[in-house]
């Protein structure tokens, strides 16, 4: 089975910025994988092309073996878009909105059915205009599911979202796969890569800079825990990197992050090295190695604010 | 599967929410029907059947002043008032006579040329001093007053405002839908389906003609019941009509729209398009005082067209071969400004 998604030497220049620069992505059948970085990473830039939006500078796009420029209408036909900001029409329902887009495919979902499938048959006659946030994304990924596509494209489906409605829709990506779908989605939530995700792509500044599943990318970090810890007065950096369970030290609000392979180890030992230097510790605490931590040792920096 | 929601053809699905869309807009159903019914309205009352009003004049005071008031005040078209010389001076500086008389033997008129209505008020108060003098006419001369149906202000007035109407709203319709969808990356994801892009533009185009009939049909009717303004010509030939310059303006709407990020874009171009045509295409008075150099240009000018056609079959009752050629030259405007349109569209 060739890869359902796939790109190579992907490039997209704008007059100042670089937003993808030398991308080779593949996405096997029914996988899913998640474009993470943080904003401005090129992610959008990436997902448009991939969607056939955004003409690339240079590279090829390959989506169900089909090509953008020859095949444009049947993948139309066959993958779903959820774009990170389409405001629907806010004066027609739910229903109507709904009905329209499935006007555009030859074969899809009946409307009603799939808003009892994501749970907004009860807005079914609410204008669009007065959803709440979390409804109004569902009624999008409901008009990006309507074809009942092979693959799903979804760009920052959570951004904004609470905590329930987030839940709600890694649901509606879990099905969708049960039934054998293929879903993209950029996020800047390490949480639903994690959740979401088999593969997760990092990018940062139109470059991959890692690749591979949740755990892969997490056993990269060759540390299963993170330290952060403040002291009055802070250490000095050579000071903290030589602690010896440490595998990596990064700044970190005034403080450091540690990652280390045991926390056993490595806490005594830095508790040791804050006496040595007459220093008192502020704040410490501790938990398992994330992606976020795995994109903070590549770059120095957080995703959140990067 | 069976489907239990009939699904209809994009085009319609694409009309009717388009069309639902609007009706829920209250504002724009302002614009479309309320806005030109009380123009008609304030300027049918404006312009409406009187007599001619009396043009105020003053008579500075002195020894004939009772006399001139006397004469002057047997002309149908003067009204005239005595003041003190300071008074009448400055009256006539406000505007608030427009013919000053003065002089003690000899009479003198003092007025501002410019002033249209100064000039007849000068002739009309230069008669009637003659007359109450003793002057005899020569000749014999009568008036006979035109009250012709069809060559009153309103009968002209009423295709004129029929045909600004079916510019304003086929513009703005078009025009507002296009850059708002943009602007809310709405068209961004309808051309992430397979939605054809020719679809929804003539869908924007059906929606709008539901909307272009009904309106049609009220301003007609409006301008017979309440201004007796009848259509001579066949209905069928005006709905013909209307439905050609609604597409014409449509087209404009949709090549003006083709590309502006903003609906502030959209608006100032909109403007730029349309003053000249409210201008010169004779919406409230008639194109023919402007200058013989520039009236060819103005008579092939879509809102020139569409108001002479109307003209010609609500008040002279001409056919459809009479204005044939109008609704070609019409027809070409709609089509050559939606394929331009389409052409340079931007989506995103």
């Amino acid at each position: 089975m060739p890869d359902v998604i796939a790109c190579r030497n992907l490039r997209k220049y704008f007059a100042d910025v670089k937003a993808v620069d030398g991308l080779d992505l593949s996405v096997a059948n029914g996988e899913c994988f998640g474009l993470l970085g943080p904003n401005g990473a090129g992610k959008t830039t990436t997902i448009e092309i991939l969607e056939g939006l955004t003409k690339p500078d240079s590279g090829d796009v390959e989506i169900l073996g089909l090509t953008w420029l020859k095949h444009e209408r049947e993948l139309r036909e066959r993958i779903g878009i959820s774009l990170q900001e389409t405001q629907l029409t806010e004066k027609l329902t739910v229903f109507e909105t709904l009905r329209l887009f499935r006007s555009f495919y030859r074969h899809g979902y009946d409307p009603e059915d799939l808003l009892r499938d994501l749970s907004l048959d009860e807005k079914r006659d609410a204008r669009v205009g007065k959803l709440s946030g979390g409804q109004r994304q569902r009624l999008g990924v409901a008009c990006a599911l309507v074809g009942n596509p092979d693959v799903l494209f979804l760009d920052e489906p959570t951004t904004g979202l609470d905590p329930q409605s987030r839940l709600q829709l890694w649901d509606i990506v879990q099905r969708f796969r049960e039934k054998g779908g293929t879903v993209l989605l950029t996020t800047h939530y390490m949480e639903e890569a994690q959740r979401l995700c088999d593969r997760v792509a990092i990018v940062d500044h139109g470059h991959l800079i890692a690749l591979g599943t949740p755990a892969e990318l997490i056993a990269k970090l060759e540390a299963r825990n993170v330290i952060e810890f403040t002291s009055e007065p802070a250490l000095p950096k050579e000071i903290v990197e030589a602690i010896g369970a440490c595998a990596g030290v990064t700044a970190h609000n005034e403080g450091w992050l540690l990652r280390v392979h045991s926390l056993a180890e490595a806490v005594p030992q830095l508790i040791a090295a804050v006496e040595r230097e007459g220093a008192k510790l502020v704040s410490l605490s501790t938990h398992e190695a994330t992606l976020e931590d795995l994109f903070v040792s590549l770059t120095g920096r957080e995703l959140r604010d990067a | 599967m069976p489907e239990k929601t009939r699904i209809r053809p994009p085009v319609i699905e694409l009309a009717s929410t388009r069309t639902k869309e609007f009706v829920r807009e209250s504002e724009a159903l302002f614009w479309v029907f309320g806005f030109p019914l009380i123009l008609a309205l304030a300027l049918g009352f404006a312009f409406r059947e009187k007599p001619p009003d009396k043009v105020p004049v003053a008579i500075v005071a002195g020894p004939n002043a009772q006399q001139r008031f006397a004469a002057l005040q047997k002309s149908p078209a003067l009204l005239p008032r005595i003041m003190s010389e300071q008074e009448a001076r400055d009256a006539l500086r406000r505007g608030k006579v427009s013919l000053l008389i003065e002089g003690s033997d000899a009479v003198v008129f003092r007025f501002d040329a410019t002033r249209p209505d100064a000039q007849s008020a000068r002739r009309e108060a230069d008669d009637a001093l003659q007359t109450a003098a003793g002057r005899r006419n020569v000749i014999v001369t009568r008036e006979e007053r035109v009250h012709e149906q069809g060559a009153r202000y309103i009968d002209f007035l009423i295709p004129g405002l029929l045909g600004m109407n079916l510019m304003g709203t086929g513009m703005w319709s078009m025009g507002f839908t296009i850059a708002n969808a943009r602007m809310k990356k709405l068209l961004k994801r309808l051309v992430a389906t397979p939605m054809r892009k020719t679809d929804y533009l003539i869908a924007q185009f059906l929606s709008r003609l539901i909307w272009l009939l009904i309106e049609v049909t009220v301003l007609v009717a409006f301008g017979w019941l309440v201004f007796g303004v009848r259509v001579n010509g066949p209905i069928a030939v005006l709905a013909i009509l209307c439905i050609i310059g609604g597409f014409s303006f449509s087209g404009l709407g949709l090549l003006t729209a083709s590309r502006a990020r903003t609906i502030e874009a959209v608006s100032g171009l909109m403007n730029f398009i349309m003053m000249p045509m409210w201008l010169c295409s004779g919406v409230f008075f008639s194109y023919e005082r402007f200058p013989d150099a520039v009236k060819p240009i103005i008579r092939l000018l879509p809102l020139t067209l569409l108001n002479d056609a109307l003209r010609a079959v609500i008040n002279d009752a001409a056919g459809l071969p009479q204005i044939a050629t109008k609704l070609a030259l019409l027809a070409a405007w709609g089509l050559v400004t939606f394929v331009i349109g389409l052409k340079v569209f931007r989506w995103q």
